[in-house]
């Protein structure tokens, strides 16, 4: 088992290094113009070179916008599913306009969102909120509804109350539709955060600084910020894969 | 990486009389927005409905149809999608058609180009077991980065380069939605049990026959699962490309020019006619899924 994990790590590593070098060899070999691609040293020097500029960025479009929108957006949509649970006509009127919603490109309300909260964070805070309350809405209401009925009915010969069918059955067995939803929030939250910032800002941000980097043509600094994104986004994925595991051990697709 | 972020990949099933349940909620959305509209113009209108005398009358004749609101009332975005999509011819600029249909172009070249390289990538990623170790947790990763933040540098790259216009965009929608087409469709090749493919084997069926005759036809409800997927975010991939450029047609232009203006109505209009672009895509996929799945006998 050791030997899988250690090829599972080994063939991306090396397909992933393969390609930095080819990158690396064909921008120097062909002097592509670093306004076209900058090779990957160049960006590494440019990222080393303005860590400050970037933690600062990082502070406002993901500490202060993507996190605490993740977490209201996800927890209201979860609340509005545990709503449409109890009440059936609710979730028959409600759902099928989530599904309609899910589908419909969402991003289009940041500059709405920029006149009503403003240039600083709060409008990229309630963007990602916007962004990820519905996912998690359907994804809780299908997850909700996962327990069997047999499960119920022991429940309910147990005398249990909804709450505590809620809190030993359904809750747990929902768990891995939640985590669904969570981890595809993950990626919607940096998203609504970065493009809520093209619509106006103050000057810091992660996507104020892509945009104006991208208009001086300073490309290297655009794929700096890239990699800070690529790197948080990864590591946001990769916690809740984490804690996922931990939750829903249970689950056939984490048993051994 | 069993964990594959699956995108709204159980396909809902479809429920029979939901529509009065829809009506209810709709009509109680469209009340709450009309008394929203009240406190959250006021800011605009509060001093014009004093001058005019206030009174209940008056609060509504102002809150609802002022001409910079903050938010408009559904009525003045119906009337402004009424003027732009109907009195305006479609070539001309002031049509939301010719909007409309700009940035429907550049999401189906996308969603055509980006569902091809899907489909390529996961018949690779199927039969070569060094590309499904290699490649895969890459596609996986790519998805974690927020790619819409890259959309700019592309465009602007490849306009440097003498790419401008339909091409860059495209570009985009198609690196947004061969995502959720490969993992559908890798999901979907290796769905066959293994029964099925030892009967192949018995046939001495060659892998090209098994591609064509039994990974393909059973891959089919997973690959239009992915499109709808696919053609939504395809649409929103485009009108992301349409935002930073200072593009001056597409509905993401509308968006951008109705920010920098302050022309509210317009920026809703721009913003429900991409719903309706979006809602017809996906139903058409859907109409296409439920063809195909007749054609080749599936019962409903």
């Amino acid at each position: 088992m050791t030997k899988s994990r250690l090829t599972d790590i080994l063939y991306p590593a090396v397909f992933g290094i393969g390609v930095l070098i080819l990158w690396q060899l064909i921008v120097k070999g062909f002097g592509v113009p670093a306004v076209l691609l900058p090779a990957p040293s160049d960006i590494w020097n440019k990222l080393i070179a303005s860590l400050p500029i970037l933690w600062v960025d990082f502070i406002q479009t993901v500490l202060r916008a993507v996190i605490p929108g993740w977490i209201i957006g996800s927890l209201s949509g979860f609340l509005a599913a545990l709503l449409c649970d109890r009440i059936p006509f609710l979730q028959r009127g409600l759902l099928p306009l989530g599904n309609l919603v899910a589908a419909l490109p969402i991003v289009g309300v940041a500059p709405i969102l920029v006149m009503w909260f403003g240039f600083d964070w709060p409008s990229k805070a309630a963007m990602v909120v916007v962004m990820t309350f519905f996912p998690m809405l359907i994804n809780a209401v299908a997850g909700l509804q996962a327990s069997g009925h047999l499960e119920r009915d022991l429940m309910r010969s147990y005398g249990a109350s909804w709450w505590q069918t809620l809190v030993k059955l359904r809750l747990p067995a929902a768990m891995p539709f939640i985590f669904n939803a969570l981890k595809i929030n993950s990626t919607l939250a940096m998203i609504g955060a970065i493009v809520a910032e093209f619509f106006g800002t103050p000057i810091v941000g992660m996507g104020f600084r892509i945009s104006t980097e991208v208009g001086r043509l300073g490309l290297d600094m655009v794929w700096a910020e890239i990699v800070v994104a690529a790197i948080t986004g990864s590591a946001f994925y990769g916690l809740l894969v984490f804690l996922e595991r931990r939750v829903t051990f249970w689950h056939p697709s984490y048993r051994r | 990486m069993s964990a594959a972020p699956a995108i709204a990949a159980t396909p809902v099933p479809r429920e029979k009389g939901n529509a009065f349940p829809v009506t209810v909620v709709c009509l109680g959305i469209l009340l709450a927005w009309y008394l929203a509209a009240i406190p959250m113009n006021w800011v605009i209108t509060g001093p014009k409905i004093e001058a005019a005398g206030g009174g209940l009358s008056n609060i509504l004749a102002f809150s609802w149809n002022d001409a910079r609101p903050v938010i408009p009332a559904p009525h003045q975005i119906a009337q402004e999608l009424w003027k732009s999509v109907f009195t305006f011819a479609p070539w001309m600029p002031k049509s939301l058609i010719y909007h409309g249909w700009i940035t429907l172009s550049s999401t189906l070249l996308g969603f055509v180009l980006g569902s091809l390289l899907g489909v390529v990538l996961a018949i690779a990623i199927v039969h070569v077991t060094f590309l499904a170790k290699s490649l895969m947790p890459w596609i996986i990763a790519s998805q974690t980065i927020p790619i819409l933040a890259i959309a700019p540098m592309v465009i602007v790259v490849l306009g440097s380069i003498g790419f401008t216009g339909l091409v860059p965009k495209s570009l985009i929608s198609m690196y947004l939605c061969f995502f959720p087409v490969t993992i559908g469709m890798v999901k979907g090749l290796t769905s066959p049990e293994t029964t099925q493919l030892d009967l192949m084997r018995t046939y001495h069926a060659s892998t090209s026959q098994v591609l064509w005759k039994l990974r393909f036809p059973s891959s089919v409800p997973f690959l239009f699962t992915s499109l709808k997927v696919a053609v939504a975010i395809a649409l929103t991939g485009a009108i992301v490309g349409e935002l930073p450029t200072g593009a001056i047609a597409g509905i993401g232009a509308r968006l951008l020019q109705g920010s920098y203006y302050g022309q509210t109505v317009q920026i809703w209009a721009a913003l429900f006619m991409g719903s309706f672009l979006a809602a017809a895509l996906v139903w058409l996929v859907g109409v296409a899924e439920r063809f195909t799945l007749k054609r080749m006998g599936v019962k409903p």
